[in-house]
């Protein structure tokens, strides 16, 4: 069990553990009672899993076994090959990309990476690009948009790395400069919230024609943490803060924001990847045939209608 | 009119700031410059759009001001005036802030948009105020943004934005990150229509606004001594474990690092636009 509130099941699991052994030791016929608990955990299992709070959720988003970039990559995809640098700086390892064969034909694939062990996450710098990585990205969505073939991204940060030599080298700039070309991109983008989606370095990858989000990912314009300290000030009211804030895919269905939710396997994706990987690569190949009828210029104006639709204002007389 | 939204804001301005001595007109007979310490008549100091006659400090201006300063007499039409901000995620004392802010500033939100000429160049400009909510961009701001593109896309002219803004109005959580794709959509059709846009970064221009248009325009200015950036200091100082220079993250500093087409005095922003758009009417 990976998570605090997921301790009273785990808490009849070892009762259940115990009198297995009790029975086979005393070669007792425990069956019943053991039947017993099994329902028990079965019960709890849905009154926790089926009421998951928004906190709950962001621990699960940012769990460290939960499927990343390069799994759904592997998974879900043909002939991945991954390119790397931006052609001015660097190579960003916190954000991955290349072309590959989905069903049969050429996309672009783009994702934050986050670490899968401490090491990783080094080298990864915990999914939080620089600069270099959104111009990568870039240079990728570009180099799709010239061959025609549909973009999809996955998203998967905390944020943008908030350092200052990605100061230095135009932090704000290269997101914004993302924000924009998406916008003129007369491709198919559609893009995946599969854990945490946070703020500009999140959406850096996400102006898109659709929004698939994981039922257990979140996206938000700032941390619940940092929304308690800013707006609360009080950094242990996070679990209020990602309440009120409004971050679970169903609430950004519900907003108009996301426009399909995945689900996930009860507890979380990590709990069984290939079921995961499966749901989302019908939802996946749905969506990119219905954007497949339309030409390149009318996919831009998918895209313009999709963002200029969000927002709610009063309009005075 | 313009002139008749000037007069009303000007007013409201004067009488909810006649005690707080800072930098509205006639406010009190004399400032002290909070940079060189220099005591100056208010009067001169706004004749200089309130830029310090000592040691050139740029002190704050509200937007009806600098909108009054740029624009060619009698040639303005505030725009978008009745879009206005709701609470969409119920966000606790969301509402009352807006009005207490309302109130303060006279404005209806953290942007003003109009259309007039420059120099003789007909334009379509917004200007964002800090004094709301810290210039932050929720729904109306984005709309207003939006529609100013819009609006300036189907008439074929050009947009100056000054930014002016603490990023993202987080009460309105996903909502406002979303304004910053909004924006960005409208900004695009502008520039594929062969439009010119102005970006003139103002202090403070961070976050969200730093992240999206503040930093896309055809040519990106800043104002003297802007603070400009995507993270704030105090974070990126917890970060890295480090202590940044004093000049980090200003307009001087953006520009050295090759991020601004200039660094322009606000004495001299009325000039340099009407000389630009003049370069860019004939297109
Ligand atoms: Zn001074």
């Amino acid at each position: 069990m990976a998570f605090e509130f997921e301790k009273p099941i785990q808490e009849l699991e070892e009762k259940i553990g115990e009198l297995e052994k009790y029975a086979a030791k005393n070669k007792l016929d425990l069956t019943k009672e053991i039947s017993f608990l099994e329902k028990k955990v079965t019960d709890k299992k849905n009154e926790i899993y089926n009421n998951l709070t928004p906190w709950q959720r962001v621990e699960i988003a940012r769990y460290i076994n939960r499927p990343t970039t390069l799994e759904y990559i592997d998974a879900m995809f043909d002939d991945f090959i991954e390119f790397f640098g931006d052609r001015v700086y660097s190579d960003d390892a916190a954000i991955v990309g290349g072309i590959a064969t989905y069903k049969g034909t050429p996309v672009t694939i783009i994702g934050h990476q986050r670490g899968r062990d401490t090491k990783d996450n080094i080298k990864r710098n915990f999914g939080m690009a620089h600069p270099d990585g959104y111009r990568k990205a870039l240079r990728l969505m570009k180099q799709a948009d010239k061959f025609n073939r549909p973009v999809i991204c996955f998203i998967d940060t905390k944020g943008a790395y908030p350092g200052r030599a990605a100061e230095e080298r135009g932090q704000s700039e290269s997101i914004a400069r993302n924000l924009v070309e998406m916008a003129g991109l007369k491709v198919p983008v559609i893009s995946v919230v599969i854990g945490e989606g946070g703020s500009g370095g999140a959406l850096a990858l996400g102006v898109c024609n659709r929004l698939l989000m994981l039922e257990n990912a979140t996206y938000s314009v700032i941390s619940p943490e940092g929304a308690a300290s800013i707006l609360f000030k009080d950094s242990s009211l996070k679990e209020i803060a990602a309440e009120s804030l409004k971050i679970t895919a169903d609430d950004l269905k519900e907003l108009g924001i996301a426009d399909e939710v995945i689900a996930e396997p009860q507890g979380g994706a990590h709990n069984d990847k290939d079921t995961v990987y499966g749901t989302l690569d019908g939802v996946l190949g749905k969506h990119l045939e219905e954007l497949s009828q339309l030409d390149r210029d009318a996919l831009m104006e998918d895209r313009y209608q999709k963002y200029m639709d969000i927002g709610v204002y009063e309009e005075q007389s | 009119m313009l002139k008749d939204l000037f007069s009303k804001l000007n007013k409201k301005v004067n009488e909810t700031n006649s005690n707080d001595g800072t930098f509205e007109n006639s406010a009190s007979i004399m400032t002290k410059c909070p940079n060189c310490k220099k005591i100056l008549y208010s009067k001169e100091l706004y004749k200089r759009l309130n830029v310090c006659t000592n040691c050139n400090h740029h002190l704050p201006i509200t937007s009806v001001e600098r909108m009054e300063a740029l624009m060619d007499e009698d040639t303005a039409t505030v725009l978008f005036e009745e879009v206005a901000s709701a609470n969409p995620l119920e966000f606790p004392n969301y509402g009352s802030k807006l009005e207490k802010d309302q109130q303060k500033t006279g404005l209806n939100e953290a942007v003003v948009c109009a259309e007039g000429e420059i120099d003789g160049t007909r334009t379509v400009v917004a200007i964002m105020d800090s004094r709301f909510r810290m210039g932050s961009m929720g729904s109306a701001v984005g709309e207003k943004l939006a529609r100013s593109f819009n609006y300036a896309t189907e008439r074929g002219l050009p947009v100056i934005v000054f930014t002016a803004s603490g990023g993202a109005r987080m009460q309105e959580g996903i909502i406002s990150l979303m304004q910053m794709a909004k924006v960005s959509v409208a900004v695009e059709k502008h520039s594929q229509a062969g439009l010119l846009y102005i970006a003139y970064m103002t202090n403070p221009t961070t976050g969200g606004v730093s992240a999206s248009f503040a930093s896309v325009g055809d040519i990106n200015l800043a104002e003297t001594g802007a603070l400009i950036g995507f993270a704030g200091r105090r974070v990126i100082e917890e970060t890295i474990k480090e202590k940044l220079p004093d000049d980090f993250q200003t307009a001087e500093f953006l520009l050295k690092h090759g991020q601004l087409d200039r660094v322009v005095d606000r004495n001299d922003m009325k000039d340099y636009l009407g000389k630009i758009l003049r370069m860019h009417s004939g297109v």
